[in-house]
């Protein structure tokens, strides 16, 4: 069995070994667009942005670690057309045939067009070696997007003691999968670390900065996927496995998988996700026992807060802390914690075991 | 086998004390703690797994 796999971050990595630990000895290919060996992205906001890490220390795994997997890693290789058909994958003009082909392409970031400005954004290892370089030139910076990727570059910009002012349109801050739920508590901690919010159109709309980073989301990478017959919406649509097609999976931030609970197919933009959905599809590509569909996790961290959800988030229903632990905040379904990782473990721990029963 | 946990490294995700809570715990900062440095034989998938699922990469697993 012959498994090629186009995208090689984690979500790719992590189903190469996966697949190796499992026994499955055929050949694995790996294809990724970008020119640098498997890299790991979350300490790009971080300690690669904020000079603590030299780039190099993102890698995801050593050269002797790759090797020692037996995997045929293509860098700086694009996928340009998929026949399902015919089990076929054409990259760099050439066909290369599968016997199961996994998606793991990820999403691209959107790129706003300011006129006379250059912009910045933030998704890849070369974007954060540029944005670093400018970074240290610069002593005032514009953050454009209110998500967690634009919380993770306000609070490195501070961190490396620059003016920061955190720009949206919506009035309100998001995190992930809870939403704009930990809006007010996430302005009042940028208000506190001396960010500058312009939250609102009403805003006063001129701000100067030296340098302007956008993190206002990306798209799933499938343009290249047109024609292929795939069901494409808002990512690769998949079955409660990840399968998307006979022989054809997808994993990562470009895959939305049938939530089997309610039969919504959900895409989520994080590491946890991916590495979750790697493990489940090896399971099932190597016979082992099916995997229980992974309950959502989010993690960042804001100005030495670290923020963490579990579950899944109702955006009218209000968070309500613990009694006896005020940095612990619930909904019927999902668990946020502010700032206190051993208790939201435990939180966590009961979540799981009341949403997914064995 | 064996687990060597970075403590260095560990950002406190928790993962590994979720999936594999006999051999991993956290101190108050979330950082990893070992608990049990050589598992059981009916220990090594779960140690395997919080390797796995680890996103700093903090847990080695030596065999």
């Amino acid at each position: 069995m012959h498994v090629v796999v186009i995208g090689a971050s984690v979500a790719g990595v992590t189903l190469a070994e996966a697949l190796r630990a499992s026994g499955h000895s055929g050949p694995i290919t790996l294809v990724g667009a970008e020119p640098h060996a498997p890299y790991a992205r979350p300490p790009l906001s971080k300690q690669v942005l904020d000079g603590t890490w030299e780039p190099d220390r993102a890698a995801l795994r050593t050269a002797s670690e790759l090797q020692a997997l037996g995997v045929t890693l293509r860098t700086g290789a694009t996928a340009t057309s998929v026949a399902p058909l015919r089990h076929e994958v054409v990259v760099d003009g050439d066909p290369l045939g599968y016997d199961v082909l996994v998606l793991a392409t990820g999403v691209g970031p959107a790129r706003p067009v300011l006129p006379g400005r250059s912009v910045h954004v933030l998704r890849t290892l070369d974007d954060a070696v540029a944005l670093r370089a400018a970074w240290r030139r610069a002593t005032s910076v514009a953050v454009l997007g209110t998500g967690v990727l634009g919380s993770e570059l306000a609070s490195a910009a501070r961190k490396t003691g620059h003016d920061v002012t955190m720009i949206g349109r919506s009035g309100r801050l998001t995190f992930g999968t809870v939403g704009a739920l930990l809006s007010d508590r996430l302005a009042e901690l940028h208000r506190a670390n001396g960010v500058s919010l312009r939250l609102a159109p009403t805003d006063p709309s001129t701000v100067s900065a030296d340098l302007v980073v956008a993190a206002i989301g990306g798209r799933p990478r499938t343009d290249w996927l047109t024609g292929s017959g795939l069901t494409i919406d808002d990512g690769v649509v998949c079955d409660a496995t990840g399968q998307a097609a006979p022989d054809v999976f997808a994993i990562g931030d470009v895959a939305r998988w049938t939530d089997p609970s309610t039969g919504r197919a959900v895409r989520v933009e994080h590491q946890t996700n991916a590495i979750e959905q790697a493990l489940a599809v090896a399971a099932t590509l190597t016979g082992g026992p099916p995997q229980a569909a992974p309950t959502p996790f989010f993690w960042s961290e804001v100005h030495g807060v670290r923020i963490q959800a579990a579950g899944v988030f109702d955006a009218d229903v209000p968070l309500v802390a613990d009694d006896d632990e005020p940095r612990i905040l619930r909904q019927p379904a999902g668990v946020v914690g502010w700032g206190a990782p051993r208790a939201f473990r435990l939180a966590r721990a009961e979540l799981t075991a009341v949403t997914t029963p064995a | 086998m064996r687990i060597i946990a970075d403590t260095g490294a560990c950002v406190g995700a928790g993962q590994c004390a979720l999936v594999a809570g006999t051999l991993f715990d956290q101190d108050d900062d979330g950082i990893v703690e070992l608990l049990e440095e050589h598992p059981g034989a009916a220990d090594e998938p779960a140690a395997r797994r919080a390797a796995s699922l680890c996103p700093a990469r903090a847990i080695t697993i030596e065999d």
